[in-house]
């Protein structure tokens, strides 16, 4: 007993030492937001910016996780490389053409593009890097998606030709894969790419250093001449050595927390091209009804979510895209269920349902946005009659159960964005085997279908906005918001790029004064 | 004889926080899951007399709430480990042999697990629920009672009154529960007291960790856990949650305290 007890004051203490903590915390009332200063730019300096995580990989085809892309993404360029709009540009190529039935890509290589190691690029290198993604050697493809290409030939020393087995609208996409030296002995203990930064050293669970190339094919960028990503895993350190000074970019700040930046900070902040929304399981009554998801989605006060669950920072969706892709968003949709409690209480009414009924929302437990989001719906469900009780469940569970198992009433995740609309929409198409709506429209399916086999640019994203308006009419889900990530920074760092992508682009950046 | 200090100020706090507990049933003045955006992270006034959290929601009628799930769960779990734990100390000990040996060293093995981590298992196991809580939370408590209830039985069995009753030929069970429990009773008080304290904290704990009471109902490990996202922008957030897990303890680690000290003269 007397052991415990001297825990029970332990545990006191604790409790009473962090009241004592609160108290003493100060307030600041202080907003900052950036504007665009056109200072002058100073090149060089050094900056330090804080990441979660290790690198899986530093080996660019093997990396798949998102925390290694956003940084290496300034140490590799495939032969063509994305903006902050989505658009894709040249780069190791400095010019390209697809053939009008959009099989044969031919690629012409930039003229004096060097490694970090000083060789030039050559079209050897262009054929090895795709051929070990194709897993020409092994027999073993690194990356599925290149699966697709028949061959791959250079004519001469400037020009690369890519024929393709079968159309594939995702497949300029996909070549923003990095490419890679042929006579680098280890792409992962000593990776070397063309981007405008090189590798210097990797010290795990501390830090990955890059610096400026000079040789770089851009002129003038980057300005700054090293950038250190510090691995710090816990957010609250993070914050607090940020707020000490010791880190000068910390990426992916919390909303509520933007406040507590004093005036020596500023951020930046835009949409990252996710899709939060609340699924509701079509397979399982009474969600099966059209009248009961349009109810639903009349009942949803999406502005409120947004104000109270982002801190009124995110953008209002109407179906599953994001408007920060603007050539294939659909406009307008976002307007289509407006809060209206009588509307959906008359839905309920036709659909039998005039006393409501009683559902459960499965939320994942890690994420607080989500859970944050689910007790806003249940109260806001609530005044058309329908009791919501929430279940917290764990990430595993949440994969296992209602991902892969669909097991479940409602749901409420964030889908995150790709540059291709394929990904985004394919979800919701039948024979999706991680379709965990349920939702089985065959015209969508058709036009989904359509879009993959469609050439021309324009056409495309036409199907592609056809098919955001079913989603909506149908009331597949509650489309809810992109939310807005902020990247913070200290006052003197301007340019700073946000991209709707895992990428943490420093090429931009510049001290300022 | 000195006054009773630890037994005024202990019976004291926890008479405050049990009248609110049982205002509770009839009254709060807002609804405790009622949310009113515009209102949100108001600071305390006198509309809000503690503010208002991340939902605009009432911090004082969610704390009064809150305080239904913490005596709910320190009522269920302490009294479930105090029956089952006297009951398997009573056995063990007054009739020792191959029984005490058996019962002690797997009490023994439960022990040897830390209190908390014994909790988190059972509730991954079973799923986390207010129920699971209670029943992971007595099972945690169970060799603490039935140690103390075995020494004393294993103390008064010699005794000359216990000898006197088996002469007259009553049943063991007679013996057990009618003649020696009342004497062993005054230290489980104690006991349960603590106990109760050490329940409060530990729900809070799990529900802090996301294990226990789910939301949006109100438990005060659950808040503490959603305000400390707000530390800085509304520190009355945390605060409240944490001055009530604070006093409650206290208050129940000074009653006990204090009923020891009242039933056992030596000390006094």
């Amino acid at each position: 007993m007397l052991k415990s007890s001297k825990g029970v004051m332990l545990i006191l203490i604790l409790v009473l030492s962090l009241t004592v903590f609160v108290g003493c915390g100060q307030r600041s009332d202080k907003q900052v937001v950036s504007e665009d200063s056109t200072s002058q730019i100073k090149s060089g300096g050094n900056v330090v910016v804080v990441v979660p995580q290790d690198p899986d990989y530093l080996d660019p085809h093997l990396a798949a996780a998102a925390g290694t892309q956003e940084m290496m993404f300034n140490v590799f360029e495939g032969l063509v490389k994305p903006d902050n709009q989505g658009h894709i540009h040249p780069a190791v190529a400095s010019d390209y053409t697809v053939s009008e039935d959009g099989l044969v890509y031919t690629f012409t290589l930039r003229k004096g593009i060097k490694f970090h190691n000083g060789n030039l690029v050559t079209v050897d290198d262009v054929k090895y890097s795709l051929e070990r993604l194709m897993g020409v050697e092994t027999g073993e493809p690194l990356a599925a998606s290149f699966t697709v290409i028949d061959n791959i030939e250079t004519p001469d020393q400037q020009t690369v030709v890519i024929t393709l087995k079968e159309f594939d609208a995702s497949f300029l996409a996909n070549l923003t894969v990095a490419i890679l030296p042929e006579d680098n002995a280890d792409h992962n203990l000593n990776p070397i790419g063309t981007g405008p930064f090189k590798f210097i050293e990797y010290v795990p669970e501390q830090r990955v250093v890059i610096e400026k190339f000079a040789d770089y094919w851009k002129e003038g960028v980057p300005y700054v001449d090293k950038v250190e990503f510090r691995i710090i895993p816990d957010n609250e350190a993070a914050l607090l050595s940020f707020k000490s000074g010791a880190i000068d970019i910390y990426p992916r700040i919390a909303n509520e927390r933007l406040e507590e930046l004093g005036s020596e900070f500023h951020y930046v902040q835009g949409m990252q091209n996710m899709v939060q929304l609340m699924t509701m399981n079509i397979a399982h009554k009474p969600f099966d009804d059209i009248r009961v998801r349009r109810a639903i989605n009349y009942a949803i006060d999406v502005d409120e979510i947004i104000e109270a669950v982002a801190f009124g920072l995110g953008t209002k969706l109407g179906s599953n895209m994001s408007p920060v892709m603007p050539q294939y968003y659909q406009e307008g949709l976002e307007s289509t269920y407006n809060l209206n409690i009588e509307r959906a209480k008359e839905l309920l009414t036709e659909a039998g349902y005039e006393d409501g009924f009683k559902t459960v929302i499965s939320v994942p437990a890690n994420y607080q946005f989500h859970v944050d989001t689910a007790q806003v719906i249940a109260s806001q469900l609530q005044k058309v009659g329908i009791d919501v009780d929430i279940e917290l469940v764990e990430w595993g569970v949440w994969l296992d159960r209602i991902y892969r198992g669909r097991d479940y009433e409602m749901t409420i995740i964030g889908f995150t964005g790709k540059l291709d609309p394929h990904k985004i929409l394919g979800r919701f198409t039948s024979d999706y085997d991680a379709n965990f709506l349920n939702y089985n429209n065959s015209e969508y399916d058709e036009l989904i279908k359509q879009a993959t086999k469609t050439v021309d640019l324009e056409q495309r994203a036409e199907l592609y906005r056809r098919a955001q308006q079913i989603l909506t009419e149908d009331a597949a889900a509650v489309y809810i918001m992109d939310p807005n990530f902020a990247v913070a920074m200290k006052q003197n760092i301007q340019g700073y790029i946000i991209y709707p992508l895992d990428v943490l682009d420093m090429s931009t950046i510049y001290f300022t004064e | 004889m000195k006054k009773n200090l630890n037994l005024y100020i202990g019976g004291g706090l926890i008479l405050i926080q049990l009248l609110a507990m049982l205002v509770s049933f009839v009254y709060t003045p807002f609804d405790p899951n009622e949310m009113n955006i515009q209102e949100r992270f108001s600071p305390p006034s006198w509309n809000h007399w503690l503010g208002t959290d991340n939902f605009g929601r009432d911090i004082l009628s969610r704390i009064m709430k809150g305080s239904q799930t913490a005596f709910l769960v320190g009522t269920i779990a302490v009294s479930i480990g105090l029956t089952i734990g006297t009951f398997i100390g009573a056995f063990a000990g007054y009739l020792g042999g191959w029984i005490d040996e058996i019962i002690m060293r797997l009490t023994d093995t439960l022990q040897a697990f830390p209190g908390i981590l014994l909790a988190l298992m059972f509730i991954t196991v079973f799923g986390p629920s207010t129920v699971n809580t209670m029943l992971a939370l007595s099972l945690v408590s169970i060799p603490v009672f039935s140690r103390i209830s075995r020494s004393g039985f294993i103390q008064y069995k010699q005794f000359e009154f216990v000898e006197a009753a088996r002469a007259m030929g009553l049943s063991t069970i007679r013996i057990m529960f009618l003649h020696i429990l009342p004497n062993v009773m005054s230290p489980l008080i104690v006991a349960a007291s603590m106990g109760f304290a050490s329940a409060v904290l530990a729900e809070a704990g799990l529900s802090y960790l996301g294990l226990g009471v789910q939301p949006p109902d109100p438990s005060w490990g659950r808040m503490l856990n959603e305000a400390q996202n707000y530390i800085f922008k509304a520190p009355w957030y945390t605060l409240s949650p944490g001055i009530m897990i604070t006093i409650s303890v206290l208050g129940f680690n000074l009653l006990g305290d204090g009923i020891r000290d009242l039933r056992d003269p030596r000390i006094t």
